[in-house]
């Protein structure tokens, strides 16, 4: 790729502190920041706004395990306990994990790496922070008038016409937020498709692109899904359509299907994007290709496909027939394929690469431990005999910890931690840094492998209290929550820290390729002084090339 | 805190060591895989790390039969767990032929139990060792789940329909039995025990409660007091009463027999389409009768309704037509197989 001759006249230094002009230092004030089109910006505010809802949802999770240190309820009522994990699941599900990686990194790669100047449509870009505000703002007022006590799984008819909390704000602030998430991934599949910098062809595509392709097309079919389920929940709560309850003439397994036809899919919007990231940092770390480039790129749209197909597995023992049952089993052991697939290719990167152990590294080896072992529980209760057991019971929430959450922030930590120089132009402590990835890794296994145990010997899930045989894996899991919660205050605390005190980082302070490292740090508002031109692929490393494009040796992070 | 530290739940069923050996082949499966990427990794890792600053990796060689081994032998191994797991699923909801029906009913925040001779527990279900019971389930309000982590065996119990799952109890003792679907306030106090008896204190325990009478026996008393026989002809013959014209079908041996819809459809007469045409009757008419039976919404309780049905199903021979089989509940509730096998699970000793 073509780095810009225009750049390199505009030399900035380390040692001479003199700043060109970027995207923070275009504008300044508030206003600029509230009214701003461009999307790294829009970036920085969503950087702004998941990380307080994460800390938000982090809280709640830490008295949920504080709650569960004693087999006895003693802490709070049980009603403020299914108030706190229900907070915790719909701030964390709906108000993180969804938005983080495409909202946060992706709105600030996915022009770059392609090579545009900005997203296709800004406005609506812009607008989809302030709709994700708003539908943020419903549910905080949900929280301080009393909350909601549903699950954020909101399954009726426990939802419609038994909770006498805030169901309808929740799921209002829910609905108005899947709009935003709608936005991002039009304007990511626009953008994708008409964009990309002469000689971008799709095959010339970083991977994190093709998952964020990946994500966008299941953002678009999905989400509106969820939107009009949510709302017949609305319309069954105010208006007593019969819809889901069957008092009412409704049918409430008809939910879960509508449900978790959003739902599961969501999953996917989760990981997707963050193995997007795992596939940049990997290869960036290795200095070399990601092994199977088009099979790690089909992958992701495997897996977008086969993720509308198994919502049902959900639902083995609701009472759906058996041959459903089986269909939908089956296709969930397809769908483990193409992730397995991608497992082996990141591993298999690694081999004759040159491989770094800096801190993006550190988090994205993590999450390929806690993705494979996240996967494989996933394909253990997606088989039909055992799921009956750990449904609903501690073994589920273990697993899709480490799938949702050990994925997606492993992958979100990973990313930030790689892209932070280029947002900010600053390097972070490295020893703390690589202090917070391992601390996050076994503070996380402490916290959720313990659950796996718990599921089997039979603990259900939203306990407030629970027989005292499972005392002791619940202690461990608290134990490991605190070290966790270490592990993700770190981070906080030195990149804020960095951006005034860090270190300058240079343009590309790891030494690696992509449209992105050929611009300055933090780059210019319109990203590139001179539209790149594209002559190869992605993630072709060369000893020459290498070192022309590393940044000042002194500059590099640990 | 109690001193042990348990790794492996209780086993109690028939059906649990096959869900075990299923749990531990894949936790082996699992761990292999874990560990043949933990193993690599770290190898690579130490065998291929940077030495100088400008290093860069070789480039990619990728034989095209890895990339096919990689994605073949893992969709190999996922099918046959797949076909392993679909086995013991069947197992699970397909009841042998001799089991025993006892009704469950969930509520915010109990269970309510009736065994097929009447007595009834609340949060506490005593069952005789090596009987087949088939737990038929249902909810007043929310869903619930019942299950019983020793029996591996878990069913929601949803609002407006029957769902079942059965168990053979394989040693005796106290087991706890939980809420697993999550409704409400007292989730977490919503949990009972099932006491598993040798057959004889089971008959003890029954002969020491207070007497109750057959479920079939009360149905039989509901139906005279509900008046169902001015329609539906004494013990549900079908005869017309006082020499007229009968005004609603016979319901001598409709148990599990597909019926006739008015509107074209066909569907098997099973507990829940029973129940709903007590609750419901406008939903599905049967063809050839005029849609004339009024509802018995909020007149009868769940556990009358149970009692209904069992009667109802009593008038089709013991079991109903279960036995004769057919094409009898496809796609219902509680997920059971077409043609219930007799021999499906093992048999007790």
């Amino acid at each position: 790729m073509n780095t810009s001759a225009t750049a390199e006249s505009i030399v900035a230094s380390p040692e001479t502190g003199f700043e060109r002009p970027n995207y923070l230092n275009a504008e300044y004030g508030l206003r600029s920041w509230l009214l701003t089109r461009d999307h790294k910006r829009i970036a920085i505010l969503y950087l702004i706004s998941v990380s307080a809802f994460f800390a938000l949802g982090g809280l709640f999770a830490m008295l949920i395990r504080l709650e569960l240190l004693t087999p006895e309820g003693d802490l709070m009522q049980p009603d403020t306990y299914n108030r706190v994990f229900t907070m915790h699941g719909v701030i964390m599900v709906f108000f993180f994990l969804i938005p983080a990686i495409p909202a946060v990194l992706g709105n600030f790669l996915v022009p770059i790496m392609i090579g545009a100047r900005d997203l296709a449509f800004p406005r609506l870009n812009l607008a989809s922070w302030y709709i994700y505000t708003l539908g943020g703002l419903f549910v905080l007022w949900a929280m301080v008038n009393g909350g909601v006590d549903t699950g954020w799984t909101f399954y009726t008819p426990y939802s419609t016409s038994f909770s006498n909390t805030h169901v309808v704000a929740t799921a209002l602030g829910v609905f108005i937020t899947g709009f935003s998430t709608i936005f991002t991934g039009l304007n990511f599949v626009v953008t994708i498709h008409r964009m990309r910098a002469p000689g971008m062809t799709w095959f010339r595509l970083p991977l994190f692109i093709w998952s964020h392709y990946a994500t966008s097309l299941i953002i678009l079919l999905g989400t509106p899904v969820i939107a009009i389920t949510l709302l017949l929940v609305a319309a069954e709560r105010v208006l007593h359509l019969g819809i889901f309850d069957p008092r009412l003439g409704g049918d409430p397994v008809l939910f879960q299907h509508l449900f978790w036809f959003y739902s599961h899919p969501a999953v996917y919007i989760m990981i997707l994007p963050s193995m997007g990231v795992i596939s940049e940092l990997v290869a960036a770390f290795s200095r070399k290709r990601v092994f199977g480039y088009k099979v790690v790129a089909f992958a992701s749209i495997a897996i977008a496909v086969l993720g509308f197909l198994v919502w049902g597995h959900h639902m083995f023992v609701t009472g759906q027939s058996i041959y459903a049952a089986t269909v939908f089993s089956v296709i969930s052991m397809l769908v483990a394929i193409p992730s397995a697939v991608k497992v082996f290719n990141w591993t298999a990167t690694l081999y004759e690469g040159s491989v770094s152990l800096q801190t993006p590294m550190l988090y994205a080896l993590g999450f390929i431990g806690l993705f494979t072992l996240g996967g494989l529980t996933g394909t253990m209760v997606a088989t039909l005999g055992i799921d009956v057991h750990l449904h609903d019971t501690y073994f589920i929430v273990a697993h899709f910890h480490y799938v949702m959450v050990g994925g997606t922030i492993m992958g979100y930590l990973g990313g930030l931690h790689y892209w932070w120089p280029k947002m900010t132009g600053r390097l972070y402590p490295a020893f703390l840094s690589r202090l917070s990835a391992l601390l996050v890794f076994v503070g996380f296994n402490l916290t959720f492998f313990p659950q796996f145990i718990l599921g089997y010997l039979g603990m259900p899930r939203r306990y407030w209290s629970y027989p005292e045989e499972f005392q002791v894996f619940n202690v461990l899991s608290s134990a490991g929550a605190s070290v966790l919660g270490v592990g993700f205050i770190l981070p906080l605390c030195y990149f804020i820290w960095s951006m005034r005190y860090g270190k300058r980082s240079g343009d590309n302070p790891w030494g690696a390729v992509g449209l992105e490292w050929d611009t300055p740090s933090p780059p210019p508002t319109e990203n590139f002084y001179t539209v790149p031109v594209v002559t190869h692929g992605p993630y072709e490393y060369n000893t020459q090339e290498v070192h022309a494009r590393t940044s000042h040796p002194e500059a590099r992070v640990g | 805190m109690k001193s042990q530290l348990p790794l492996f739940p209780e086993s109690a069923s028939s059906v649990a060591p096959q869900v075990d050996a299923l749990f531990y082949a894949w936790t082996a499966v699992s761990i292999f895989f874990t560990a043949l990427i933990a193993v690599l990794i770290i190898y690579f890792m130490a065998r291929y790390r940077r030495r100088h600053e400008d290093e860069v990796g070789l480039p990619e060689r990728a034989p095209v039969w890895l990339e096919i081994a990689w994605s073949v032998i893992p969709l190999l191994i996922a099918l046959a767990m797949f076909a392993w797991g679909t086995q013991v699923f069947v197992q699970i909801y397909r009841p042998p032929a001799d089991a025993v029906v006892y009704y469950g009913v969930g509520k915010q925040w109990m269970w309510k139990f009736q065994h097929p001779d009447g007595q009834r527990e609340i949060n506490t279900l005593h069952v005789p060792l090596g009987q087949a019971i088939q737990m038929k389930l249902t909810s007043e309000d929310v869903i619930h789940s019942f299950f019983v982590p020793a029996f591996r065996v878990k069913q929601d119990a949803v609002p407006g329909r029957y769902s079942s799952v059965w168990f053979r109890a394989t040693r005796p003792g106290v087991y706890h039995l939980f809420c697993a679907e999550y409704c409400g306030g007292e989730h977490s106090r919503m949990i009972g025990s099932v006491v598993v008896l040798e057959p004889q204190q089971y008959e003890e325990w029954l002969a020491g409660g207070p007497a109750g009478q057959p479920l079939t026996a009360s149905g039989a008393e509901l139906f005279q007091q509900l008046t169902c026989q001015t329609c539906h002809g004494e013990g549900g013959s079908g005869a017309g009463m006082a020499g007229m014209a009968p005004r609603a079908p016979s319901l001598v041996g409709l148990y599990n027999r597909q019926v006739a819809l008015a509107d074209g459809r066909k569907v098997v007469a099973d507990d829940s389409y029973i129940r709903e045409s007590i609750l419901n009757p406008m939903a599905k008419v049967t063809a050839g009768w005029q849609p004339i039976m009024p509802t018995f919404q909020g007149q009868v309780t769940e556990e009358q309704l149970t009692q209904l049905i069992s009667y109802v199903k009593s008038l089709s021979g013991e079991g109903g037509a279960e036995a004769g089989g057919g094409t009898a509940e496809v796609g219902t509730a509680g997920g059971q197989m077409g043609t219930p096998a007799p021999q499906a699970g093992p048999q007790p000793q």
